[in-house]
Parts: structure tokens; C-alpha cells; sequence
């Protein structure tokens, strides 16, 4: 790594997902790019909303399209040291959508004795509003 | 100001690609810093040296490899979407064991871990997209 990164500079990063998870290759590669992301020990959060709400959505199977199913790599999100993800309520409701739809996520808290602890937030659009006006590195996926 | 940019769109299809060019030169002629321009996507197909449009049109992907060389830029193609796409490198020619490459003069194949440097040392990093 560079000798900047070694400086230890924080930045938050917020990856938006705003796409539906099939249909587009958007989801998939911007899901790898938050994997890659979490290497640099930087501040991260995902954000979906609009249809990117679908991506979360529990019980995807692709099988009939014959695309991969990479909704389970979701799962990992908690172990690559993201601990927010936040999911805007009024993208779930016009969607005729839920949190009790979306596949469970979890991360380990190292804070607070290795507890399972939900990563899932649902934030109303204002709130969604600010999480992104306070994130200094937006990607929009 | 130090920018980064984010290329999400190939060629032609999509304005993406000009706008990022004339994004990234303007910046450039006003004195800013642009400290790398990342394809991602079917970005990625910026980067081939095989495109061959016609000749009253403009040529994407060698204007970046000229504004590249006039002005020392890093363009820098993700491997992974790349691979997905069929844009290689000599590196990755050998390490795919494939007939050829295609990549244009200018534009190197990296990681994405790039793009995350990008954002990390950038004042701002820029997308153009879909």
C-alpha cells in the first residue's frame, strides 16, 4: 500500500444501491467493490434504496433467468467489518415490502464480547438524507 | 483540488465516457490534479485498442490514451470486470492463457482495491454513469 494510505486517513464510505439485484450487473460488481473496500480500514455503510431494496430481499433464486445467485455473498457483509447497512423505509413500502422480507443480516460486535448484533437499519428518507450528506466518499452502484 | 474519477459506462452507448473526458480534461486545464481515472462496469471497454469507429467520428479510447500521455494520467481498467468483458493485457494474456490482448495504449489493468486508494487520497471522486 502507498504511503498515504499508511497515514491512516478514515474516510466514510457509503455505497448506493439503488438498482434491482437482477436484470443489470450493477448489484453484483458493486457488491464487490464493498468487499474489496473493506481491506483499506476505512469507515463503511451501505445504503438501498429506490430498487435497490430488492437486492436485500430474502429467498432470490435465479435459477429460471440462469444468472448467478450472489445474494448470499450479502451475508458476508457483516464479516468484512461493515456495520451499517441502511435500507430506506419508503423504497420497502412503495414496494409493498417490509424488514421482515429482507434476508437477516448479522456482524459480530468485537466491542461488546463478539455478540450477534443486526445490521440492518431502516431509515426514513430524510434520515437516509443525512447519512449521505455526512459521507465523505459516495459510490453509486 | 486532487479529483478522482469513476468511469461505470463503455463507449458510445452511453455519454459517460465524453463526459468523463471532458470532465477530467477541463479539470486538468484549470489547474486541478486528476490522480486517476477508474473503469468499472462495462466502463472497462473504454480501454480496447481495437474499437474502430467511424472516421467523422471521435475516437474514445484513443483521446483518453492521448489526454493519458500529454498529461502523465493514471487510467486504470478494474481486472475483475475486465476479465468479465474481454479486455486483457499482456499479464493477463499469459495468466488466462489467451490468444491475444487488447488493451489500448495508456490504460494499465488493476484492481478495485485502485478505486478505494482513489477515493481515500482524492478530495473528490467523481462518477459518470448510468
Amino acid at each position: 500500500m502507498s504511503e498515504e494510505l499508511q497515514s491512516g486517513i478514515v474516510k466514510k464510505f457509503l455505497y448506493i444501491n439503488r438498482r434491482a439485484p437482477h436484470g443489470t450487473n450493477y448489484a453484483q460488481e458493486g457488491l464487490e467493490v464493498a468487499l474489496i473496500g473493506a481491506a483499506f480500514d476505512q469507515d463503511v455503510a451501505m445504503a438501498y434504496l429506490d430498487d435497490g431494496v430488492f437486492q436485500l430481499k430474502a429467498g432470490q433464486d435465479t435459477k429460471a433467468i440462469g444468472t448467478k445467485n450472489f445474494s448470499a455473498t450479502y451475508r458476508a457483509l457483516g464479516d468484512y467489518d461493515v456495520k451499517r447497512v441502511y435500507v430506506e423505509r419508503e423504497s420497502l413500502e412503495r414496494r409493498g415490502l417490509s424488514e421482515d422480507d429482507l434476508m437477516p443480516l448479522v456482524y459480530e460486535d468485537e466491542d461488546d464480547d463478539w455478540e450477534e448484533k443486526p445490521l440492518i437499519h431502516v431509515v426514513s428518507a430524510r434520515e437516509m438524507q443525512q447519512i449521505i450528506s455526512e459521507s465523505d466518499v459516495l459510490l453509486n452502484f | 483540488m486532487k479529483f478522482a474519477v469513476l468511469v461505470n459506462e463503455g463507449p458510445y452507448t452511453h455519454q459517460a465516457s465524453d463526459s468523463a473526458f471532458h470532465f477530467t480534461k477541463a479539470a486538468i486545464e484549470q489547474g486541478h490534479r486528476v490522480i486517476r481515472v477508474f473503469f468499472y462496469h462495462d466502463g472497462v471497454n473504454n480501454g480496447t485498442r481495437l474499437t474502430t469507429p467511424p472516421q467523422d467520428d471521435r475516437h474514445i479510447a484513443n483521446r483518453w490514451g492521448e489526454l493519458a500521455q500529454e498529461h502523465d494520467l493514471d487510467l486504470v481498467v478494474c481486472v475483475a470486470a475486465a476479465q468479465r468483458r474481454g479486455v486483457v493485457d499482456e499479464d493477463e494474456q499469459k495468466r488466462n492463457s489467451k490468444d491475444a490482448n487488447n488493451i489500448a495504449d495508456g490504460f494499465r489493468i488493476s484492481g478495485l482495491g485502485q478505486l478505494i486508494e482513489a477515493g481515500i487520497q482524492a478530495d473528490r471522486l467523481v462518477t459518470f454513469g448510468d
